[in-house]
């Protein structure tokens, strides 16, 4: 292997690693905050909205997604750079996912709980945030890991629209070097680096959760 | 629990560090099978034998490539000015101009899918450089081509001179036309796409505000959506060459020959024309 690669492209690979870092918290906090409303309305509220915000969004691919978004903007009169659009594409994209698990989570508590709390004088919005949501986020963290290493993979696509981030560095390194394999192999590490960590957070804290009931 | 748990991370991280070492041990290989292969070249190269023996060329051309290669949705076919090329080293070679398979290739892929053998030959608007030549081995030049800049019309950008640091200019991964443009105009921003139709989709969505690539392309592009033109004089000289694997000497001697005899009966002029609209500048 060759690590004169790594050392003589570090801060490409750098400037990379910060963009995909960049791009996929940001795009990890949007997509959660959407993926929380939507979940909301697809329990109570505009359900049809939900409903409809989830199966279009979640049935086309990223690419497209992101693509609206990049090319989508200049019919409109303004324009989104790569790093924007991706990012913005990749949380839609996300939202609709962490939607359905968030949801999935608040439905499997029991009924009983909602019903109870409720006749005890609670209003619904009380409710959910005291007694259901303490209840569905251990259901739901599991789920959630899961969706936000897929985020730190998908963030590679920002690369297709010139998104600055690891993957596009990684394109103009390989071609200046013509080692594609090695290059890649750099480019691997670079993100196990963010989804170890991330899968290995995921559950140590959904060990703590399960301690406490 | 918790030890298996931890057993589970250290095996992912095992995993990370086989990948590494397996990169390693790939990478060695890769090096000797080269050296061997350049090694055996220089006493006799049985490209050809191993072509003839599979009774079909392999190219890699370009799909998206207006006049050069490109494929017709509608039809699937792949046409262009690099095809018809092909055809006639086929026919030299095989003797048959439609024994001949092709295959796709960027600007990105064509040098691994070289050296992965999965081609035997690259024809796709590729620049003779000396970089390149450290890994792969070229033929004469088959098209003479110059950089230049495709703007929405009305641009203030009249030409290279025009351009400045605050100018984004957008082009394809791996073509020379980045080095380029970053070398005549250092510290200019360069969005780099994955193919030209990427870039051109790009340029007008108004991500950027210049393409920069190989004039022969950008006429391509202009002709497809009159809203674009080609502005100022070719800053560069870009020869094009047909690029094959590393010693394989005889296949670079069949793609020499073919080529001036396509020269001097004509059939060259002949084909440039049908593509670019005007004959080559003597």
């Amino acid at each position: 292997m060759d690590f004169s690669i790594l050392t003589n492209y570090f801060g490409l690979y750098m400037e990379g690693f910060y963009g995909t870092l960049l791009s996929s918290v940001l795009a990890l906090i949007g997509s959660f905050l959407i993926g929380a409303v939507i979940a909301v309305f697809r329990i109570r509220g505009l359900r049809w909205f939900g409903a409809v915000y989830v199966e279009f969004i979640r049935n086309i691919p990223l690419l497209l997604v992101v693509y609206i978004f990049y090319y989508g903007p200049s019919a409109l009169g303004f324009t989104l750079d790569g790093f924007k659009a991706g990012t913005i594409g990749l949380a839609v994209y996300t939202s609709a996912f962490i939607a359905e698990a968030i949801r999935a989570g608040i439905l499997a508590v029991p009924k009983g709980q909602m019903e109870a709390s409720r006749s005890s004088g609670l209003s619904y919005i009380q409710t959910m945030l005291h007694i259901i949501l303490p209840q569905a986020i251990k259901l739901v963290i599991p789920p959630l890991g899961n969706q936000f290493i897929n985020l730190i993979k998908n963030s590679s696509v920002l690369t297709l629209v010139a998104g600055l981030d690891l993957m596009y560095f990684a394109d103009g390194i390989s071609t200046e070097t013509y080692r594609t394999f090695d290059t890649y192999i750099f480019v691997a590490v670079f993100y196990l680096v963010l989804t170890l960590p991330l899968s290995y957070g995921v559950r140590v804290w959904e060990r703590r959760l399960q301690r406490k009931y | 629990m918790k030890m298996s748990r931890s057993f589970k991370m250290a095996g992912a991280l095992l995993i990370a560090a086989m990948l590494v070492v397996s990169g390693c041990g790939n990478n060695k290989e890769n090096n000797t099978a080269g050296g061997n292969a350049s090694g055996g070249a220089a006493t006799d190269s049985k490209a050809i034998a191993k072509i003839k023996e599979r009774g079909k060329l392999l190219v890699g051309v370009k799909y998206d490539t207006r006049l050069f290669g490109l494929k017709d949705p509608a039809t699937g076919k792949v046409d262009g000015f690099d095809v018809d090329i092909s055809k006639a080293i086929a026919k030299k070679i095989l003797g048959d101009e439609n024994a001949i398979e092709l295959k796709e290739v960027t600007s990105k892929t064509r040098i691994p899918m070289l050296n992965n053998g999965e081609i035997d030959m690259v024809v796709a608007t590729m620049t003779i450089t000396e970089e390149r030549k450290k890994e792969v081995d070229f033929s004469d030049v088959y098209f003479q081509a110059g950089q230049s800049l495709l703007v929405k019309k009305g641009s203030p950008i009249t030409g290279l001179e025009s351009v400045t640091k605050d100018t984004k200019i957008l082009g394809s991964k791996g073509a020379t036309s980045i080095k380029n443009i970053k070398e005549k105009v250092p510290g200019v921003t360069v969005l780099e796409f994955d193919n030209y139709q990427d870039a051109f989709s790009a340029l007008k969505a108004g991500q950027g505000d210049a393409l920069t690539t190989d004039d022969a392309i950008l006429y391509g592009m202009a002709s497809q959506d009159p809203g674009f033109e080609v502005v100022g004089k070719p800053f560069t000289d870009e020869p094009y060459g047909i690029a094959v694997q590393k010693g394989n000497t005889d296949v670079v001697q069949a793609i020499n020959d073919t080529l001036a005899e396509l020269k001097s009966n004509g059939e060259y002029d002949a084909i440039y024309t049908k593509w670019i609209g005007k004959a080559p500048a003597q």
